[in-house]
C-alpha cells in the first residue's frame, strides 16, 4: 500500500518535471524574443545582447530550466518582464481567483450530474431521462465560451441577475460576492461537463443493473430504489470517479476560455496575455501550477478509486 | 401443501418474436421436502427457478399459470407483497457464485441483507444471526469472513456465503439453482452435504435443481424432469434413475461424468 503511495508520488514528480521542461521548449522554439515586447522593434543588437545577458537568456535550454527549478525551491519565480514585478506577487490576487473558478466549475459539474445521474437511470426512459438526453446533445456540443456568452446576455442582459464587468480578487468582498460573480463563469464551464457526467453515470449505473449479484439483491427483497442506491450506485461510481478526475483538467482548461468571456482576472487571463508578451517567467509559473492541480487531482482520485474498489486494495 | 405450480408458463418477448423458456410446468411440494428438477441447458429450468422467485421483470416477460406459495399465488402478487416473501420465507442459491455477490461490499452485510430489509434488529444480533447463518452454511472462521470482500473467497466459498445469505431468515423454501455446477467436484460433494443437513436440522424445504441426475438423486426424494421447457418424466428420485421411462431422461443418465472421467472421484455414492 505505502509502495503504490510512493510508486505514485514518484509519478507525480517525474510528470510534473517532464511538463515543465516541455514548457520550456516549447517557447524556445516558438518564434519572437521576450526583448522585443520589452525594448520595441527599434532596439539596437548591443541593448537586445545586454538585455539577454541579463535575463539568462544567453544561457543554454537546459542550463536555464535548472536555474528556474531550483529558484522554485526557493520560492523565487522570477520577475515578470512585463510587469517588472516578481511572479509570485503577480500571480498571488489571480490564483485564488481561478482556483475559486473551476473548484466552483467542479463543483457544480457533482451537484449537477450526480443527482442527475441517478433520477435518469432510476427512470430510465422517463420524461426526464429523454428531456435530459435531447439536452445532453446540445449542451455537449456547444463550446464553453459560447455557452458563456449566451449565460451572460440570458442571466444578466436580459434578467439582470447579476452584473457584467470585470472581476479581480482586489475588488471582490465576501463570500457572496465571489461567488455570484463567478458563477455564471462556472455554470458555462460546469454544463457541457454535467451532461456528459450524467450520460456516464446513467450508463454506468444501467449497467451495473444487469449485473448477477443485482439479482440477488432483489430476491432478498430489496425494492428497486434500494437495489440502485445500496448496491448499484458504488460499483456505478468507480469508473465515474475516474472520469471526473480527467475532467479536472478540462475545467482548468474551460476556465482559462472562459475568463476571457466574463472579463474574470485569473490566471487564464494572465496566462493569455503573457504568451502573446512572451512573458517567460510567468508563463512558466502557470503551466507549472495548472500541472500541478491536475496531477495532484489523478492522483486523489486514484486515492479515492481505492478506497471505492476493494479489488485495488491489497495491491 | 408448501408450493403448489399449476401450468406455469414463461414467455420472452422480444421485439419481434415470441419465446416459451417454460411452456408448462407443474410441480407439488411438501413442507420439509426435497425434490429436484434435471434437464439439459436450455431446459428451462432457471426460468422456472427465477419465475418462482419473482425475479423476471415484467416488462421482460409474460408469466401465467399459478404458484401458490402456503396459499398465496406468487404469480398474482404485487411487487410489494412479493418483497415480503423474498429472502424471508422463499430464497434463492444462483448458478453463478463468482458473480452473484457484490464486489464492493463485504461478506457480513450481504449475508445480513436480508435482516436489513426484513427486520428492525440492530447491527450486533443482525452481525451475530449473519454468523450464525454462516457456520450453518459450513464456513469455518465466520468472524474473520465477516469483514472480507468477495473477491478474497474461492468459488466455493462464495457459494456457501450465497447459502448463509439466503438461509438467514430461516425461509421454509430454498431454490437452489445449480449450487454446485461451477465448482470443482470435492467441493460439490461437500455442499450437497451441508445442503442436506439444513434440510434435516432447520426443515428447509429445497428445490433442487441440476443437470445431474445422479446428484438429484442423491439428494432428493423426487424429481422432475424437464425438456424444452416441458415436463418429461417425474417420480421418486430412486425409481427415475434406475428405471427411467423416457428415452431423453436415459441420456441424461447416460451423459452424466462417471467416476472415472472426474479424476479423482469423490462425488456422490
Ligand atoms: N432474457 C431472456 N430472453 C430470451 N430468452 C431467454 C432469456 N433468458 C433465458 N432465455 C432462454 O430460455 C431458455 C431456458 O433458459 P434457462 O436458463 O432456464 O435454462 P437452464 O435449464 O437453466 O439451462 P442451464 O443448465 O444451462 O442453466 C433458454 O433457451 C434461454 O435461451
Ligand atoms: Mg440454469
Amino acid at each position: 500500500m505505502t509502495k503504490t503511495i510512493l510508486k505514485r508520488l514518484g509519478l507525480l514528480v517525474v510528470t510534473l518535471l517532464l511538463v515543465t521542461f516541455l514548457a520550456f521548449v516549447a517557447f524556445s522554439i516558438l518564434p519572437g524574443d521576450p526583448t522585443n515586447s520589452i525594448l520595441g522593434l527599434n532596439a539596437t543588437q548591443e541593448q537586445v545582447d545586454a538585455l539577454r545577458a541579463q535575463l539568462g537568456l544567453d544561457l543554454p535550454l537546459w542550463q536555464r530550466y535548472l536555474n528556474w527549478l531550483g529558484g522554485l525551491f526557493t520560492g523565487n519565480l522570477g520577475i515578470s518582464y512585463n510587469y517588472d514585478m516578481p511572479v509570485g506577487q503577480l500571480l498571488a490576487g489571480r490564483v485564488g481567483v481561478t482556483a475559486a473558478l473551476a473548484g466552483l466549475s467542479f463543483v457544480l459539474i457533482v451537484v449537477i450530474s450526480i443527482p442527475l445521474g441517478i433520477l435518469c437511470a432510476r427512470y430510465e426512459g422517463g420524461v426526464l431521462d429523454r428531456a435530459l438526453t435531447v439536452l445532453n446533445q446540445i449542451t455537449m456540443s456547444i463550446p464553453n465560451f459560447l455557452l458563456g456568452f449566451l449565460l451572460t446576455f440570458l442571466f444578466s442582459l436580459v434578467l439582470r441577475w447579476f452584473t457584467v464587468g470585470s472581476f479581480s480578487a482586489a475588488t471582490a468582498q465576501g463570500f457572496w460576492d465571489w461567488l455570484s460573480y463567478l458563477f455564471f463563469p462556472a455554470l458555462a464551464i460546469a454544463l457541457p461537463k454535467s451532461a456528459m457526467t450524467v450520460k456516464m453515470l446513467r450508463g454506468s449505473i444501467l449497467g451495473e443493473m444487469r449485473e448477477d449479484y443485482i439479482r440477488t439483491a432483489y430476491s432478498k427483497g430489496n425494492s428497486k430504489g434500494a437495489v440502485l442506491w445500496r448496491f448499484a450506485l458504488r460499483n456505478a461510481m468507480i469508473p465515474v470517479i475516474t472520469f471526473l478526475a480527467m475532467t479536472i483538467a478540462d475545467v482548468v482548461a474551460g476556465s482559462i476560455v472562459v475568463e476571457q468571456v466574463f472579463a474574470v482576472q485569473g490566471i487564464g487571463q494572465m496566462l493569455v496575455t503573457s504568451i502573446g508578451n512572451r512573458d517567460y517567467p510567468v508563463v512558466q509559473a502557470i503551466v507549472a501550477f495548472i500541472a500541478l492541480i491536475v496531477v495532484v487531482c489523478n492522483f486523489a482520485a486514484d486515492g479515492l478509486y481505492r478506497v471505492m474498489d476493494p479489488r485495488l486494495r491489497q495491491r | 401443501m408448501l408450493l403448489h405450480v399449476e401450468h406455469l408458463k414463461v414467455t420472452f418477448h422480444d421485439r419481434s418474436s415470441l419465446f416459451d423458456a417454460v411452456e408448462d410446468f407443474s410441480l407439488q411440494m411438501e413442507e420439509g421436502e426435497v425434490v429436484g428438477i434435471v434437464g439439459e441447458s436450455g431446459s428451462g429450468k432457471s426460468m422456472t427457478a427465477h419465475a418462482l422467485m419473482g425475479l423476471i421483470p415484467r416488462a421482460k416477460a409474460d408469466i401465467s399459470g399459478k404458484a401458490l406459495f402456503r396459499g398465496a399465488d406468487l404469480l398474482a402478487m404485487s411487487r410489494a407483497q412479493l418483497r415480503q416473501v423474498q429472502g424471508r420465507e422463499l430464497s434463492i442459491i444462483f448458478q453463478e457464485p463468482m458473480t452473484s455477490l457484490n464486489p464492493t461490499m463485504r461478506i457480513g452485510r450481504q449475508v445480513e441483507d436480508a435482516l436489513r430489509v426484513h427486520t428492525k434488529l440492530g447491527a450486533g444480533e443482525r452481525r451475530a444471526r449473519a454468523l450464525e447463518a454462516m457456520a450453518l452454511a459450513g464456513l469455518s472462521d465466520p468472524e474473520k469472513l465477516y469483514r472480507c470482500y468477495p473477491h478474497q473467497l474461492s468459488g466455493g466459498m462464495r457459494q456457501r456465503v450465497m447459502i448463509a445469505a439466503a438461509l438467514v431468515l430461516r425461509p421454509r423454501l430454498l431454490i437452489a439453482d445449480e449450487p454446485t455446477t461451477a465448482l470443482d467436484v470435492t467441493i460439490q460433494a461437500q455442499i450437497l452435504d451441508t445442503l442436506k443437513d439444513i434440510n434435516r436440522t432447520e426443515g428447509t424445504a429445497i428445490l433442487f435443481i441440476s443437470h445431474d441426475l445422479g446428484v438429484v438423486k442423491a439428494l432428493c426424494q423426487r424429481v422432475v424432469v424437464m425438456r424444452h421447457g416441458l415436463i418429461v418424466e417425474e417420480g421418486p428420485a430412486d425409481q427415475v434413475f434406475y428405471h427411467p421411462r423416457e428415452g431423453y431422461t436415459r441420456q441424461l443418465i447416460a451423459a452424466r461424468p462417471t467416476r472415472k472421467k472426474l479424476r479423482g472421484g469423490g462425488e456422490d455414492g
